[in-house]
């Protein structure tokens, strides 16, 4: 992986990648509210995700789970940040009929997002 | 001299083998330490509830045995204290498990010492209840009700230490108040001296999901690789005097303690950092930072303190229909268009077959499913091969038990009337448990420790031997 990225610094200023190659997260549940944190590998991309990490772009990736309010808690010092996501659980642990009720999985489709570098 | 808290379960389903290293490590290093076991999840309490109406002696963790039996006598011999909300819906069936685990080990003079007060479904009606903000649900009619519980604070784990507890037998507490507890009794801080007690919640933040923190949940071959997943180490917090933690593991364990596996788990079902609630303290983490001192030990600085909130969290249970799942398989050549098929004929049958109300899902398995929407978006727009290995899962939801039979009774029978080269068809249906939460007051609930009653240790074991 660093191989990739000393390259795509290098040799192109603004390729697409996906957030998965700079950055690693993991979700939680309370209810039907999803928080996902979300931190760079490499602090100097910290300011990377801050600028295309938004908001909006997380309520528009989880728009088709009915998502109605993303909330973000930038952390310089993790270099990282914590979305909050509401109501994209389809009714939570006890209620949903998705295969993953609490949400688990969903820390890998804000890793899908993909971001300019 | 630090205070050691060692992670021995992280939640109900956990390896049972892991406090055993943990345990090993806590007695190599000769120090004031405790041993916690973290096995209650939101739902877990209301299963817990409803096995208990059956049989009136189950209602603890069912795992307790297996546990706890590994390792009694040694945390008993070294004076580790041990701490569980293993109690579920009933902590004095599990306090006679353990006692009469300790009989059996040749130890009747074990102290174990129950917390009271989370339970207050008795007299939920008659609280000062406030909806927690992101909660959706109404308040179900009694009828429905399962089982209404707080999350009470570290105060009456604290207390049932200077009884000088060996075990401290819990139902629903918070989770890392069972971890800030012996911090609480060992160094005898103040209740409101708020930033060592944000310290000692976040160590047990920090360790209430057992492995999370050391490198459980984490892998991801090439970009987060973990060694020994295996066999991976639990976590053992180092606390000290001033409130200054050090996340680590025991020797010879796989695993990792990383600044990234600590700062994952640091913000693990948090919402704003800077006010995460506890029921001893407001948390604020936006100036925490994560240090690796040398290998697999990761210091957290920075955390700091704010009043306890006015209002506690209680969760309510209730009774949430049926809901029921089942799966069949397609591989091969044109498998996706024949899974499609399948689904189509599912929907079709349902129409006529099931009452409108009858809430459904289609997933097919291998194109798109737990990132999907109920409707099924992703699916019709994902792109992939016909052929594969594809699986379509039905799940369906309803209040009465015989039209989720029907629904996935419709899924079976594509085994002989669905499109070719179906198989693999598993079907399953169960009560469903819905979970809704509010805020008490904080002076309406009253949590108190009790010794558990020692006279009886030994008693009903023997009589089951006699039984025998």
């Amino acid at each position: 992986m660093l191989q990739t990225e000393h390259n795509l610094h290098t040799e192109c200023s603004h390729t697409a990648v996906t957030l998965h190659q700079l950055a690693h997260a993991r979700a939680g549940d309370k209810g039907e509210r999803l928080n996902v944190a979300l931190f760079a590998y490499d602090a100097d991309h910290y300011s990377t995700l801050l600028e295309q990490v938004t908001e909006e772009r997380v309520l528009a990736l989880f728009a088709h789970r009915g998502a109605s309010r993303v909330r973000r808690y930038p952390l310089p010092n993790l270099a990282g940040m914590n979305f909050v996501i509401d109501d994209v659980l389809q009714g939570g642990v006890n209620g949903a009929l998705n295969l993953d009720g609490h949400g688990k999985t969903l820390s890998f489709l804000l890793l899908s997002l993909e971001v300019y570098i | 001299m630090s205070f050691l808290l060692g992670s021995g379960a992280g939640f109900s389903g956990d390896r049972t083998d892991a406090a055993v290293a943990v345990v090993a490590e806590l007695i190599k290093r000769q120090q004031p330490s405790a041993l916690v076991f973290e096995t209650l999840g939101e739902r877990t309490l209301a299963a817990a509830h409803r096995t208990m109406r059956d049989d009136p002696e189950s209602g603890f963790e069912p795992l307790l045995d297996e546990l706890l039996a590994p390792v009694l006598r040694d945390c008993l011999d070294n004076n580790i204290k041990v701490l569980g909300n293993f109690g579920a819906a009933n902590p004095s069936g599990a306090c006679q498990v353990i006692a009469d685990l300790a009989a059996e080990l040749g130890r009747t003079d074990i102290r174990i010492a129950q917390v009271h007060g989370d339970d207050i479904r008795q007299q939920l009606h008659h609280l000062d209840l406030q909806r927690w903000e992101a909660e959706r649900l109404d308040m179900p009619g009694d009828d429905a009700l399962i089982s209404a519980n707080v999350y009470l604070g570290a105060k009456a784990l604290a207390d049932a230490l200077a009884m000088q507890a060996d075990v401290v037998v819990t139902g629903r507490v918070a989770d890392p108040a069972l971890f800030l507890a012996p911090l609480m009794h060992h160094f005898d801080w103040r209740w409101d001296d708020w930033n060592r007690l944000a310290c000692g919640m976040m160590a047990g933040h920090l360790a209430e999901c057992g492995a999370q923190v050391s490198g459980g949940y984490f892998a991801d071959p090439g970009f987060k690789d973990v060694p020994g997943l295996a066999t991976v180490g639990y976590p053992i917090i180092e606390v000290e005097q001033d409130g200054s933690l050090l996340i680590t593991k025991p020797a010879n364990t796989g695993g990792c303690v990383t600044e990234q596996t600590v700062k994952e788990q640091l913000l693990y079902e948090v919402h704003d950092p800077a006010n995460y609630l506890t029921p001893d303290v407001t948390v604020d983490l936006s100036h925490a930072e994560v240090r690796q001192l040398s290998p697999n030990r990761v210091a957290v600085t920075g955390i700091r303190g704010k009043p306890a909130p006015e209002r506690l969290k209680t969760t309510v249970c209730y009774e949430g229909g049926w809901q029921g799942e089942a799966e069949i398989s397609y591989a091969g050549p044109n498998a996706l268009a024949r899974a499609q098929l399948a689904a189509q004929v599912l929907r079709e049958r349902l129409m006529f077959r099931a009452p409108a109300e009858l809430r459904t899902r289609l997933d097919i398995i291998g194109l798109a499913s737990v990132f999907d929407s109920d409707s099924g978006e992703l699916q019709r727009s994902a792109a992939t091969s016909t052929s594969g290995d594809y699986r379509l899962r039905l799940a369906a939801e309803h209040s009465e038990r015989r039209w989720v039979a029907r629904a996935t009774q419709e899924l079976l029978a594509l085994y002989c009337v669905g499109p070719a080269g179906g198989g693999g068809v598993r079907r399953q249906f169960q009560r469903r448990v819905f979970t809704a939460s509010y805020l008490v007051k904080r002076s309406d609930i009253q949590a108190y420790a009790s010794l558990f009653e020692t006279a009886l240790i030994g008693v009903r074991r023997s009589g089951r031997h006699a039984a025998n």
